[in-house]
């Protein structure tokens, strides 16, 4: 199973944190240190992938932000690559052309997209198209919901 | 009615939490965003204690947004209770968001969430099932999994794919936590993989393979599903485009690697299930596309799956080919990952691995230090004896520019490979001078008196070995371990780097002052240690026996150091002023050339066998005396102990055995350090102890090993042997000695000695002999063998070693 799946910019402001096992907030706060710290400073040509602990770390950079997913030693490490860059095709897709703005002013959106991707540290769903309906229809759903508030937030 | 388009829908903002996010990166230090924040929790916490108004989404997302910033938001968790407990689909949404990210299982919070998952499982709309379900298999203490599991199942058998994908992998976060309930879902799981859908077929597939990892029953019972599985990845790997699943042209990766994950855990060890994946196997790995990292991520599981379970030895050469040619892919990630895989291989599958130690060599020059980690590894497990010397080259010029990191590693590899392979005594020491020289401070410390030890087991290259390490201490002397080791060569074998003499090497004339002067250098120099420093006093003193005209260099060294501040070269330096002036007489003999060493048994095989065996001295018979060398004249300089002036000699009772056991090995304990920087511990050079057979019968042995270990007390150790076929049991000793000397027999280790020599028995004996009689000891043995008492007295008249 992965472990958990970490995004930070250059600068290692944190962006998104999933945990997929249960963590105490101190031991959360030092792997995003540990992580930030052995990602950044990572030459450019290397290899993707790392060994911390008992864990593979997976981390992979797409423009301002790094991926970095944590898997067990029994993962493949390639199909985590192909993890990575679904959520980011998935990202792209509901965004257009996403950029670190865009998971930095609608990070919630960003876990409601990966929660219909990956759940229980496994992949939930392998076809994008169906994590695409399914999200779209979801935010439908909260928009009827809210709808009425928010005309009334408008115009009231 | 404004239709909604994708994007429309995509970018309906959360105006206030957009507004905050902007004020909070706008401040410019950090002490300005902390205000913000504080303004804004208190607005949030302020919000949280209304009623209901509408924002309450908005909020907490502010807050959940506050603490991936690292700031506190505990205040939430209350809210996150409530919001998911509204019948807002938006709050829920959010609210079951901040649960997931604020609440864990050891929140006392956490439990009034439960109800409500409970309800929201059974909600008429799917997407709050689906909430309910995500935050379950995120943070579902064991509690809740045992509360809950009857209704997963439920929805395992009935829902929609949707629905019961998501089941699928809650139900494996509750095995997880509680490992009886994989009972519970085991029949749902064997259904689902008659689904068309894939993402059900996915999450079946894990929890099979959660289920098959926990209990060697549902092992046994999921693999009858084998057929079921081959059948399914063949559709996926003979189908035609699935535009829905594709990925570079592979259908559905993420599940073909699951299902090749699950065939691998049910083909292990099992001949029958190997067979049924056989040919799919064969398959998958000849027909995946590997031009993109996809497929090679097909075939690397396919590999995995090869490998571990009980495949063909066509197949598992393929397998092992395909990783030959990752090896060879310019993508360094598959090259990574190649070799973690060889590693694991290159025990069982030796030969096939062989056949690609060229590429795995060429990998020790790549540029990441993974992969250069990782043929390291692999190559020096690939050494052996016929490809020892080329390979040897490579990892010599790998230890002169590999990262420092690797250095200690490779280093040790080396010596290791050089010990079990090396085609020649020259050879080997070569390697390990190369290696002292190159990395010399990242060798383990018993490199020295290994090192040592060999050189003075090679006789035959004594001449050639001091010139080499003469050379090498004129270059550098910062490498501690090679100084030491040139040092020592030095002092002992000084008398040959003088004469100049040495067809392998140039030759070049080394006068005594060119000598005196290298080790003053590094008695003088900063950079040695205080034991390089040692071993440089030491090698100084021993070459005052062995030239002739500089003594009185040596005499003025050896002097000055008696007053230097550091204890240990003082004492040393006062030791050998004591040698030059009291005890003169003494000094050639305790100077000598040292003996050879006893090999310390580590098991390893040299190519060649060393030089001098261990001297065996001939096993007495009853009654004989022992012709040993020993002096018999008083003026002889090594005879400290007057053991042999004429006395008279009575036998005494042995006194009762001692309580404790002092089991002392018989062969040598010798660790050449102790030795060598112990010259002067007993005024003499001390030989190893030779085990000397004084009783033999039938198979059954007795020696003595002797010890000395003060002026006049000495422990003697009986060993019983047994290489006959019958047992022997009550083995026991006693000892007499002459009337003046004191006995102390200590207890012995047993009394049973099992036929075939498999174990044997030790008993040691306290000697005082403080009046230096003649030393003598009666020693009866008596045991049991073949049912009969068997008794015999031996008499030793001299002791080797004394």
């Amino acid at each position: 199973m992965m472990r958990f799946l970490l995004l930070f910019s250059r600068q290692g402001r944190l962006r998104l944190q999933k945990w997929f096992t249960p963590m105490m907030d101190r031991e959360k706060k030092k792997i995003i240190r540990d992580m930030t710290t052995m990602v950044l400073s990572r030459q450019p040509r290397t290899c993707n992938f790392m060994q911390w602990k008992d864990l593979k770390i997976i981390y992979k950079r797409y423009a301002s932000l790094y991926f970095c997913l944590a898997i067990e030693s029994q993962e493949n490490e390639l199909l985590a690559l192909e993890v990575i860059h679904r959520y980011v095709e998935l990202l792209d897709k509901y965004f257009g052309n996403v950029c670190e703005l865009d998971i930095i002013f609608n990070f919630e959106k960003a876990y409601f997209i990966l929660d219909e991707f990956l759940m229980g540290g496994e992949i939930q769903e392998t076809s994008k198209q169906i994590v695409n309906r399914s999200i779209d229809a979801s935010d439908m759903l909260q928009e009827d919901d809210s709808s009425e508030w928010y005309e009334v937030q408008l115009f009231g | 009615m404004l239709q909604h388009s994708y994007t429309h829908t995509a970018m309906s903002p959360s105006v206030p939490l957009q507004e905050m996010i902007r004020a909070i990166r706008s401040a410019r230090t950090q002490c300005e965003e902390r205000g913000v924040i504080q303004r804004e929790c208190a607005a949030i916490r302020a919000q949280f204690r209304q009623a209901d108004n509408g924002g309450r989404s908005h909020n907490l997302a502010k807050l959940l947004y506050v603490h991936m910033l690292g700031y506190p938001a505990h205040f939430g968790q209350m809210e996150c209770v409530r919001m998911i407990a509204s019948s807002r689909y938006s709050e829920k949404r959010v609210g079951y968001l901040g649960a997931m990210m604020l609440l864990d299982e050891k929140q006392d919070a956490s439990l009034l969430i439960t109800n409500s998952i409970k309800n929201d499982l059974s909600h008429s709309n799917q997407y709050v099932q689906s909430l309910a379900l995500c935050t379950l298999a995120c943070m579902g203490s064991a509690e809740m999994c045992r509360d809950l599991a009857p209704e997963i199942d439920r929805l395992l058998r009935a829902s929609n794919s949707y629905i019961k994908k998501k089941a699928a992998l809650c139900a494996v976060h509750i095995v997880r936590k509680v490992h009886e309930l994989g009972e519970l879902f085991a029949p749902a799981a064997r259904s689902l993989l008659s689904e068309k859908n894939h993402g059900v077929l996915h999450g079946a597939v894990v929890l099979i393979t959660e289920l098959c990892e926990r209990s060697s029953e549902s092992l046994e019972r999921f693999r009858k599903t084998v057929p079921d599985l081959v059948q399914i990845m063949k559709g996926l790997v003979i189908s035609g485009y699935s535009p829905e699943h594709d990925v570079a042209g592979i259908s559905d990766p993420f599940l073909q690697v699951r299902l090749l994950r699950l065939l691998r855990i049910l083909g292990r060890n099992n001949e029958t299930a190997s067979d049924a994946m056989n040919d799919l196997l064969a398959q998958v790995a000849t027909n995946t596309d590997s031009t993109k990292t996809v497929g090679n991520a097909v075939l690397y599981e396919t590999v995995l799956t090869v490998l571990d379970i009980k495949s063909e030895s066509g197949l598992r050469v393929l397998a092992v080919n395909i990783l030959g040619r990752f090896l060879l892919n310019n993508d360094r990630n598959i090259r990574y990952i190649a070799m973690t895989s060889l590693q694991k291989i290159v025990g069982t599958d030796h030969n096939a691995v062989q056949r690609h130690r060229g590429t795995i060599v060429d990998c020790l020059k790549d540029q990441d230090a993974s992969v250069k980690r990782r043929a390291l590894d692999l190559s020096l497990a690939l050494v052996s004896a016929s490809n020892i010397r080329s390979m040897m080259k490579e990892l010599l010029l790998f230890l002169s520019s590999c990262p420092p990191e690797l250095r200690s590693q490779a280093a040790n590899g080396i010596f290791t490979a050089a010990e079990r392979y090396a085609p020649s005594k020259r050879w080997h020491i070569d390697t390990i001078l190369h290696v002292l020289i190159t990395a010399g401070g990242d060798v383990r410390d018993e490199t020295v008196p290994n090192l040592i030890q060999l050189i003075t087991n090679t006789s035959e290259l004594h001449c050639y070995t001091v010139h080499k390490l003469y050379r090498a201490l004129l270059s550098d002397i910062s490498q501690q371990s090679l100084v030491q080791v040139a040092c020592w060569c030095i002092g002992e074998y000084g008398d040959l780097l003088l004469r100049g003499d040495c067809q392998e090497v140039e030759p070049m004339q080394v006068c005594e002052d060119d000598v005196l002067d290298a080790l003053e250098t590094v008695l003088q120099s900063h950079m040695s240690s205080t034991a390089t420093r040692g071993f440089a006093l030491t090698a100084t003193m021993k070459l005052s026996t062995r030239i002739t005209d500089n003594v009185d260099r040596i005499r003025s060294i050896v002097s000055i150091y008696g007053s230097c501040i550091d204890l240990e070269l003082q004492q040393r330096a006062v030791e050998y002023n004591a040698l030059f002036k009291k005890y003169d007489h003494m000094r050639a003999a305790v100077l000598e050339r040292m003996p050879v060493i006893e090999r310390n048994s580590s098991g390893l095989i040299n190519g060649d066998p060393t030089g001098e065996p261990v001297k065996e001295v001939q096993p007495s018979k009853v009654k004989t005396e022992v012709s040993l060398p020993l002096p018999q004249a008083a003026d002889q300089t090594c005879d400290l102990l007057d053991l042999l002036s004429s006395s008279e000699q009575q036998p005494q009772s042995p006194p009762a055995a001692g309580s404790s056991i002092l089991t002392q090995p018989l062969g040598t304990d010798c660790s050449a350090g102790r030795d060598l920087l112990d010259l002067l511990g007993g005024l003499e050079p001390t030989p190893p102890p030779t085990a000397v057979t004084v009783y033999e019968k039938d198979g059954v042995t007795l020696t003595i090993v002797c010890e000395k270990q003060s002026d006049s007390a000495m422990t003697v150790t009986l060993t019983g042997f047994n290489s006959s076929d019958c047992d022997v049991s009550s083995f026991t000793l006693q000892a007499a000695v002459p009337k003046s000397v004191q006995l102390h027999m200590k207890a012995p280790s047993g009394d049973s000695l099992p036929a075939g020599g498999a174990a044997k028995v030790t008993q040691v004996v306290l000697l005082n002999n403080p009046n230096k009689v003649n030393l003598k000891m009666r020693i009866r043995v008596s045991y049991s063998c073949r049912g009969s008492t068997v008794q015999e007295t031996v008499q030793v008249d001299s002791f080797p070693g004394l």
